[in-house]
């Protein structure tokens, strides 16, 4: 017979479908509606995995998020690892297995989708459980915004488990889903709760077609929230309690009521509380027979449970002292129970120890605008879990400004309540198998080990024996540890207190938390105008920041260092050029612009003449080198500048931070041109003959466009902006056009050029060129502790003006430092390519670091490899050697100046 | 995720602000005139307290402005 443990009627599955589903290779059916592990135990299969440490075989504990047992991996169809089966929603075709602790991550990419989604509301309820559905029910008769998150795959909480008032919660659930400024958002779990009321769920979308998310991570920002997230049983310490088949009885109770599944034939009940008997009565008129119902508040204990795969006997102690052994497949416990106060210690509010219910309680005193109701306050009466929820509905409609309608609830006849018993460990029995955490294997003995070398704090004893760290966050354990604790040191539980809790509340995968934000949308990628054309023409490409910019253009049979030998060859012997597009352009305009740029470069800005260039450094007060570039003056009251290509945003943030907190006074603008100006750099002895062809507007003659100005002409037809200045020591140009005349303008020059031979370079060349001579790079040659001097700036650092940023820090003991590392140049021996971080030591044999090679390169110009670095009083070295360490060794290096191409600048004007 | 009030703005998240450290640390108007501990002090030294902080923040995917506010560094609450 298929599914021996399932009722003929009851429960909300539909057993009109089966679903066929494998477990550790078996095949079994269940029923839409069934969990994993409601379905398992329909089937008879309590044992789903074994202890982390111990490998005990262990059951299924729990019917919701607070599983510590029952992790299993999903196999089929997409690897899954760690899920509890008591939260997978059972579907046609799952293939899943037990896990020992951990699971094993998918070596596939995940081909599903995830989505991310924002909602602001007035009101959101977390939990629709009856305090819940009241609150949602009563904040939305006032015309708020409400959203409703609840982790289930249907509304109504504790009363899907006891089977009440279904008929009320499925009226209210269709209410609310008709309610136009209401969102119920099922098979959705809250799992994170941040400062002013920012709260995170995930949502999942089990059945959904392939192309639509199939979890959804909610970001929701509330005016008011009202936790309505029930309430958690906890588990007793006694020897055996971790056999399959001992389960707590309130989950016992679900699985009859919600899943029309008995988990046992005959029961044994262990409580100290009134909740259990319910549960007993329940799977009595469901048909499993209760063996005894132990009420350790009547004097009942437990001496004894016997079975290894499966309880198969319990042995009790009545009150009169007699021993009975009672065989049963079911042992159903009950500690009390706790209020889930997960979220609310994460809002920041505190839970303390209410003896009266014998658990920690939200304290109502949280600094975020939230309301607590229902069972998650530490109400366990239905009739005032619902006035609760109302009233916190009601409060939290007031608190946005509206007035609320008044609602039926459903008229609830209760008992009178008897107190529950504050018990966590029984006594007798080894309490190596006394476990208080079942998914690390913490017992009592390793408590007892804990305390007994010393801690006396909660915390501690968490991190030393690991209790509480499990994918359950010790929902059934952590008061239960607090408890036991507290026992050991013998004090009172409330005065330890229970651990921090902190987000996620459930496991979240990190495919969900990214969302759409994978391979190309995880970082915006910035393309030149011109990128179609380096694609089509062979470009190989590197990343600078968010930028796609060519590395060089291989030719047929060409391996890189062949490739950038033959560029740069062009580019000393010939013409060559580069799309230089991405360096960071910014227009400063003002009468004060002048000014403010003195303040910020350590150059003198304001003596440049319109049309007229100048290179300049900008170091942060602590004289720290921060970005360098040219400025271009436009006109008296124009300039404009630029950044290197990683560095454009914080320089714009810089020039605004200034300009707004330090100096507001002064009239100026600051613009990013960026993406405005597409610039190609026309490089080589041959490049005035290239630009003359086509500027014929243009005196291109030395004298008269000298190094350093700029004009403003047409270039093929375009007008242009043609720049006389040079990252390579040779005579350059950089023309800058419209972004959008970039193609025609590069195509221009590759036809003009090509009876020279003119040849696209990319950013390799570019490197080797600036390297050969002495040029640093800022972020590579430096690290935020060199400075202009460090680099052999210091003519680039004036000496006139009054104040710029940076200055007095050049006099500080430390930066005027006469040993401080400063950039040299490196001649290794022929053939050698020293790794960039490369350390320089002063022996062979030596340890001591005197510095690190910042940048390395083979060079056409010089036939050999060579190296810029940092070195301590480097300059003081120049003619020494050196030794550089490798990955066997180390090498000699013979330290240079910085510049070894053309030292004397004979090649700048062509 | 904090709810940062804006001047020019009103609230928005804190993911659209980067932050500035503590406020009211001016540039000194002389710094020839500092002592050079006087001077690391200004480039170096910051108040880290437990509780009340005022601070610099600038709506930087935003407006863009600076400005200034009150915050609890204990429970991240905006004062003023
Ligand atoms: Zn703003």
């Amino acid at each position: 017979m298929s599914q021996p443990f399932r009722t003929a009627s009851g429960g909300l599955v539909d057993r009109g479908r089966a679903l066929a589903f494998l477990f550790d290779g078996r095949e079994y059916e269940g029923h839409p509606g069934d969990t994993l592990a409601s379905a398992l135990l329909a089937n008879g299969v309590h044992r789903v995995s074994s202890g982390i440490r111990t490998g005990r075989p262990r059951g299924i504990f729990a019917a919701g998020v607070e599983e510590p047992n029952a992790l299993v991996q999903i196999e089929e169809p997409f690897p899954e690892p760690m899920l509890t089966a008591t939260t997978v929603e059972l579907y046609d075709g799952l293939v899943a297995r037990g896990l020992r602790g951990q699971g094993r991550l998918a070596a596939d990419p995940d081909p599903g989708r995830y989505d991310g989604m924002y909602a602001h509301c007035d009101v959101l309820v977390i939990g629709a459980g009856p305090a819940g559905l009241a609150a949602a029910m009563v904040a939305a008769s006032s015309g708020a915004r409400v959203v409703v998150v609840d982790d289930q795959i249907r509304a109504g909480g504790s009363l899907l488990g006891t089977g009440e008032h279904l008929v009320w919660v499925d009226r209210v659930t269709a209410e609310l889903e008709a309610a136009p400024e209401v969102r119920l958002l099922t098979r959705t779990t809250a799992f994170g709760y941040y400062d002013d009321n920012y709260v995170v769920a995930v949502q999942r979308r089990p059945g959904l077609p392939e192309h639509r998310a199939r979890e959804r991570v909610w970001r929701i920002r509330a005016r008011r929230v009202v936790l309505a997230t029930g309430a958690h049983e906890r588990s007793l310490a006694f020897a055996g309690n971790d056999r399959p088949g001992v389960m707590l009885a309130g989950a016992a109770r679900t699985y009859v009521n919600r899943y029309g599944v008995l988990p046992g034939r005959r029961a044994v009940v262990l409580t100290g509380n009134d909740s259990a008997h319910d549960a007993a009565r329940d799977l009595a008129a469901a048909g499993v027979e209760i063996a005894a119902v132990a009420d350790l508040r009547d004097g009942w204990a437990i001496t004894g449970v016997a079975g290894t795969e499966r309880v198969e006997a319990v042995t009790l102690r009545a009150p009169d002292g007699i021993e009975r052994r009672l065989e049963a497949d079911l042992l159903l416990v009950s500690g009390g129970w706790n209020p889930v106060g997960a979220l609310y210690s994460q809002a920041g509010g505190r839970l303390v120890f209410d003896p009266g219910l014998a658990a920690f309680r939200p304290d109502g005193n949280c600094r975020q605008a939230l309301e607590v109701a229902g069972a998650a306050a530490g109400s366990y009466k239905l009739g005032v879990c619902l006035a609760e929820g109302a009233a916190a509905g009601k409060r939290a409609a007031e608190a946005a400004g509206l007035v609320a309608g008044e609602i039926v609830l459903p008229a609830v006849t209760e008992p009178e309540v008897t107190p529950p018993l504050a018990v966590w460990t029984l006594p007798g029995g080894d309490p190596a198998t006394a476990f208080v955490d079942l998914q690390r294997d913490v017992t009592v003995a390793d408590l007892t080990r804990a305390t007994g070398t010393g801690m006396r704090s909660a915390e501690h004893v968490k991190r030393y024996t690991t209790a509480g760290t499990a994918h359950d966050q010790g929902k059934t354990s952590g008061a239960l540890t607090s408890g036991v604790i507290a026992e050991l040191l013998g004090v009172e539980v409330g005065a330890l207190g229970v651990t921090t809790f902190r987000p996620p509340f459930t496991p979240v995968s990190f495919a969900a938390l990214a969302g759409r934000n994978r391979g190309m949308r995880f970082d915006p990628v910035r393309v030149t105008a011109l990128h179609a054309w380096h694609e089509a023409n062979g470009a190989l490409f590197e990343n600078v920041g968010q930028w796609r910019r060519p590395w060089y253009y291989p030719r047929e049979g060409e391996d890189m260092a062949a490739a950038v030998l033959r560029e740069c060859w062009a580019a000393r012997e010939g013409v060559a050029m580069m799309d230089a597009s991405t360096l960071g352009k910014i227009d400063v305009r003002g009468p004060d612009a002048a000014v403010f740029l003195d303040r910020l470069y350590t150059n003198m800005i304001s003596t440049l003449a319109p049309g007229a260039i100048r290179y300049g450094v900008m170091c942060r007060p602590d004289g720290m080198v921060f970005d360098d570039g040219t400025v271009i003056r436009l006109a008296e009251d124009r300039f404009l500048v630029t950044t290197t290509t990683g560095n454009a945003a914080a320089v714009l943030d810089w020039m605004e931070e200034w300009l707004q907190t330090e100096w507001p006074e002064l009239r100026v603008h600051c613009t990013s041109v960026t993406e405005q100006w597409a610039t190609v750099a026309l490089v080589g002895p041959d490049s005035r003959r290239v630009l003359a062809t086509l500027a014929p507007a243009l005196d291109v003659s030395r004298e008269g466009f000298p190094f350093m100005t700029w004009r403003d002409t047409e270039v093929a037809g375009l007008e242009a902006r043609v720049c006389r200045i040079s990252f390579s020591g040779e005579l350059a140009y950089e023309i800058n056009v419209s972004w959008w005349d970039a193609v025609t303008l590069w195509e221009a020059l590759l036809a003009a050029g090509a009876p020279l031979g003119i040849t696209p370079y990319g950013t390799e060349t570019m490197h080797v060129l600036r390297a050969e001579k002495g040029y640093p790079i800022i972020g590579q040659d430096t690290d935020g502790t060199v400075t202009p001097h460090d680099l052999g700036l210091s003519w680039a650092v004036s000496r006139k003006k009054a104040d710029f940023l940076g200055r007095r820090s050049f006099s500080r003991t430390d930066t005027a430092r006469p040993d401080r590392k400063q950039l040299v140049g490196l001649l290794p021996d022929a053939g050698t390519l020293l790794p960039e971080g490369s350390h320089l030591l002063t022996g062979p044999d030596e340890t001591a670091a005197l510095g690190h090679v910042t940048s390395s390169y083979h060079s056409a110009a010089l036939g050999r490899t060579f190296a810029l670095a940092l070195v301590r009083g480097g300059r003081g070295l120049i003619g020494q050697t050196l030794w550089a360490t490798l990955d066997d060794g180390v090498t000699p290096v013979a330290v240079t100046g910085s510049v070894l191409y053309d030292p004397e600048g004979t090649r700048r004007d062509g | 995720m904090m709810l940062i009030p804006c001047p020019w703005c009103g609230p928005r998240d804190e993911s659209e602000f980067h932050y500035g450290g503590q406020a009211g640390v001016a540039y000194p108007a002389e710094p020839d005139a500092l002592s050079d501990s006087e001077w690391a002090k200004y480039l170096f030294f910051r108040e880290n307290p437990k509780g009340p902080f005022r601070e610099r923040w600038s709506h930087s995917a935003g407006c863009r402005r600076w400005f200034s506010l009150v915050r609890d560094t204990v429970t991240n609450e905006v004062l003023r």
